[in-house]
């Protein structure tokens, strides 16, 4: 691939990256993740994130369930989003984290309304998560492998 | 669990060939040995990066139960355990009560969860830090302290304690004021950093430099902790301070350091007994009595004895309840007989490790199913210490048969039947004696004379042996032959109930042979553990009950007969076939996670058991609460033939029980002495019993553990001043 092209697909790769960071959909920890990656785990971040991905595709899907139950069932609902939320906030991943904390605060309230309401939002937020980050590191695949990072720090 | 990727491992093992107490290594802290256990793939992944980049020597678990295996299986293989607080088979507290008294490692605890409340849990279990997630590297980069800082601690007690006798003198005023004023159990810390400064300066630099210094540790043998128990008893427990403690049971080369801090898991133990045996709503006290005895270090028979005896399916679901409430610890699956066997081979894999004869429990082996159930009444909460040496699993195990006598005339029932049932399958199991006769027996008078069974395991635990001796033979089916009363002896000191158990479990396996005799016992345990006796993962004790039969000598007692009853982890030779399903264990402790962190980590394991091939030292877990000591009941009977170690193994009895199980552990322990004095081979049957016991002590953990919620079964001791800031580190 020409030199041009690489280039061209590093900046996009990190004009993604940037405009997740300002947009609050990740945080510091994505920077960690991606200061532990080296030589020798070259595709370190992006492991993590899709074991992220892989994992918290069936979160969704317990809570998907247990949000379909009437009476809601608070006790478990949170103790699912706690799981959650420790989970998105290892990658990184301010947004959903920010909407976890919100539905459990629904979920001690008793506010089952509030609960479906940000089970929705966290759902959009993973989702538009999980499609920006593919992208990016599908630019940085076709980068090259050397770089992933395009200049995290 | 995984290593993660294994190239990358190696990049820390080689600056980590060293390995705890072979010395200082320049690249220190690089190389250290972590174990991080996390449920949640995502964290634990980063997280094992995280600890490869800083050179650290990693190996992942994704399940607490993979963990308490890893750790068992390879004693003094990890310098650090980082746990996560929410995990699906297992509280990370409960986990770090287990490692807190199996092992002694310094535990990391993890959560994104940064309330107070977990944060404090965090420190009344005895973490030694507590990371809010997302870890950053920042902190990961930094935990090798609590390495050095609980080596220092030791290492300072140690020598404080050999060398400074004069300065002992000397401070003892303001010692015994410190201690008199309240259970201040970390103030034996503090003193010794004031009062000899200049010997802890010179000593301090020795430490300081090898974070990897060996720490000598003393093992708290079954016969010791009795002893120690009896002097406590003797001065009151307001009232004992380290240096009169040390000055009644006169045994040369204990320092007072080594009974400050075994005093300390003591105090701790029974508070959380106390704790537990509100749940129960009364039959902890009986327990207490028991982890006297077991409290010796090897009490880690909590868990198993429990397991045992819930496995002996003497304990009636009420002392199997009470015993896990009281054990608190040992996960005690009420409807598993097997978790005890868990239990117990769990710890009797460990226990292997320090023993020729491991039986080895394949993994996930249960000790027959059938033995297993046996255990299923005991909820013994095998929460062994880190007996690393026991040989003889059944300490506290025995200890805890003892106790459930008295107070919970069920479980008298329990382990004879349960022996038998256990033993059925296997002649040999101790049946000798009627489980029930000897389980009444045992309570009666610890000091049932165990010995009959087999010389078995003795298990330090003096006053406990007996019970677990007597409870193994019980539940052998009345096989004496095989249950050294030394089982009786085993009688996990419940003291850590939950926690012996486990111990025991593990004391068990090194045993090999060694006579889950005592865990037989503890199944008989009267476990006030109500809570929840979680049997420590002793493979326990009640398994060996059950599998008893077929602990052939081979002493394997080890990995303290799997909860389920099966000894199989005890004898590896003798047609243990019954896995100790190690697993068990780990259900056992789901189950208590209410067990109240009884630390009690006994990790001065009466050196006795050193030698003991089996009886790794019954985990004395003093602490433990009431309910632990069901568990306890380290039953340390080892299997007389080989054994004659065995007798050492079950020194541990820690009885769980309550006050009764003191006393009970009290005669328990000389009758355990007795006992062991007689190695005859009895214990064949012993060690099987004795994993039945265990396996009822999990079973009985299980069931309590839900009841758990340590009351405050405050029997002899008053711990209500107990402070716990001494929560060990």
């Amino acid at each position: 691939m020409a030199s041009a092209e690489i280039t061209q697909l590093r900046r996009q790769a990190a004009y993604i990256k940037k405009s997740l960071f300002e947009q609050g959909y990740l945080d510091g920890q994505f920077l960690q993740l991606e200061e532990l990656q080296d030589d020798t785990n070259p595709n370190f971040v992006e492991e993590v994130v899709t074991l992220f991905f892989k994992d918290s595709a069936k979160f969704i899907a317990n809570i998907e369930a247990a949000v379909e139950k009437t009476p809601l069932d608070f006790k478990k609902l949170d103790a699912y989003m706690h799981k959650f939320k420790g989970s998105s906030s290892s990658i990184g991943a301010l947004r959903v984290k920010n909407e976890c904390t919100l539905f459990r605060e629904y979920c001690q309230q008793g506010n089952g309304e509030g609960c479906l309401k940000t089970f929705q939002q966290i759902k959009k937020e993973h989702a538009t998560l999980r499609k920006k980050l593919e992208t990016y590191f599908q630019l940085l695949r076709q980068a090259g492998p050397y770089e992933t990072a395009t200049s995290s720090h | 669990m995984d290593n993660g990727g294994g190239a990358a491992v190696s990049t820390g093992s080689s600056a980590g060939s060293r390995r705890v107490g072979d010395g200082v290594s320049d690249q220190f802290p690089a190389g250290l040995r972590v174990l991080v256990v996390d449920d949640d793939p995502t964290c634990l992944r980063i997280l094992e990066k995280m600890l490869r980049t800083c050179l650290y020597e990693v190996t992942t678990c994704s399940r607490a139960v993979d963990a308490l295996f890893m750790l068992r299986e390879r004693k003094g293989g990890f310098d650090l355990v980082l746990s996560d607080v929410y995990m699906p088979d297992m509280d990370g507290f409960k986990l770090l009560e287990y490692i807190g008294l199996e092992m002694d490692l310094p535990v990391i605890m993890m959560s994104a969860d940064d309330g107070k409340d977990v944060v404090m849990k965090g420190v009344t279990h005895g973490a030694c830090d507590y990371l809010i997630k997302p870890v950053r590297m920042e902190a990961i980069k930094n935990i090798w302290q609590h390495v050095v800082r609980k080596r220092r601690n030791e290492m300072k007690e140690l020598e404080h304690s050999g060398s400074v006798e004069d300065s002992d003198r000397h401070r003892k005023p303001s010692d015994d004021a410190d201690y008199a004023s309240s259970a201040n159990e970390g103030n034996w810390r503090h003193p010794k950093r004031r009062k000899d400064v200049k010997d802890e300066d010179d000593e301090g630099e020795e430490r300081e430099d090898s974070s990897t210094l060996k720490k000598p540790r003393v093992v708290w043998s079954v016969e010791l902790h009795q002893q120690f128990v009896a002097a406590v008893k003797q001065l009151g427990i307001d009232k004992a301070v380290p240096k009169k403690i040390l000055e009644l049971m006169s045994v040369p080369g204990l320092t007072r350091e080594n009974v400050a801090s075994h005093l300390q898991k003591y105090r701790l133990y029974l508070r959380r007994l106390s704790g537990v045996s509100q749940h129960q709503g009364g039959i902890s006290p009986p327990f207490l009595g028991a982890s006297e005895a077991a409290f010796g270090s090897n009490n880690s028979l909590d868990g198993l004895d429990l397991q045992a005896l819930a496995a002996s399916g003497q304990l009636s679901p009420h002392n199997l309840v009470a015993l896990q409430a009281g054990l608190g610890r040992t996960a005690v699956n009420a409807s598993m007989g097997m978790p005890l066997v868990d239990q117990m081979s769990f710890f009797n894999s460990e226990m292997q490790t320090a023993n020729s004869s491991k039986i080895r429990y394949g993994p996930g082996q249960q000790l027959s199913n059938k033995q297993a159930n046996v255990l299923h009444g005991l909820p013994t909460t095998m929460e062994q210490k880190p007996m690393a040496h026991l040989h003889l699993p059944i300490q506290s195990f025995g200890n805890i048969g003892l106790q459930a006598n008295e107070k919970s005339s069920g479980f008298l029932g329990l382990p004879t039947s349960q022996v038998r049932a256990g033993s059925s399958s296997h002649p040999e199991t101790i049946h000798g004696h009627p489980g029930s006769s000897l389980l009444m027996q045992t309570q009666q008078r610890p000091q049932v004379p165990i010995s009959q069974n087999h010389s078995q395991m003795h298990v330090g635990m003096s006053q406990q042996p007996r019970l677990n001796g007597q409870l193994v033979n019980e539940i052998a089916g009345g096989h004496a032959s095989g249950l050294p009363s030394s089982v009786g002896q085993q009688i996990l000191s419940n003291e850590t109930v939950g926690r012996v158990l486990v111990r025991n479990g593990s004391v068990l396996n090194g045993r090999g042979s060694s006579s889950y005799a005592a865990v037989s016992q503890a199944s008989c345990i009267d476990f006030p553990i109500s809570n929840g006796m979680e049997l420590p993962g002793n493979g326990f004790p009640l398994l060996s009950t059950a599998g008893l039969s077929s602990f052939t000598s081979t002493g394997v007692f080890q990995e303290s007969v799997p909860a389920t009853g099966n000894l199989e982890g005890l004898d590896t030779t003798t047609n243990l076939k019954r896995s100790r399903s190690l697993v068990p264990s780990y259900d056992l402790f789901n189950e208590f996670h209410q067990s109240k962190s009884q630390d009690w980590e006994l990790q001065n394991m009466g050196h006795a058991y050193e030698g003991t091939q089996h009886m790794g030292s019954l985990q004395g877990n003093p602490d433990f609460s009431p309910s632990v000591l069901g568990r306890q009941g380290f039953v340390s009977t080892q299997k007389n033939e080989q054994n004659n170690n065995m007798g050492i193994g079950c020194k541990e009895m820690v009885s769980l029980r309550g006050d009764d199980d003191r006393r009970n552990l009290g005669t328990m322990a000389q009758s355990h002495n007795n006992i062991l004095v007689d190695n005859s081979f009895k214990i064949k049957a012993e060690n099987v019993i004795v994993t039945e016991h265990f396996a009822q002590d999990d079973i009985m953990d299980a069931l309590f553990k839900q009841q758990g919620g340590v009351g405050a079964i405050d029997t002899e001791f008053n711990f209500n001043g107990y402070s716990m800031d001494n929560i060990p580190d």
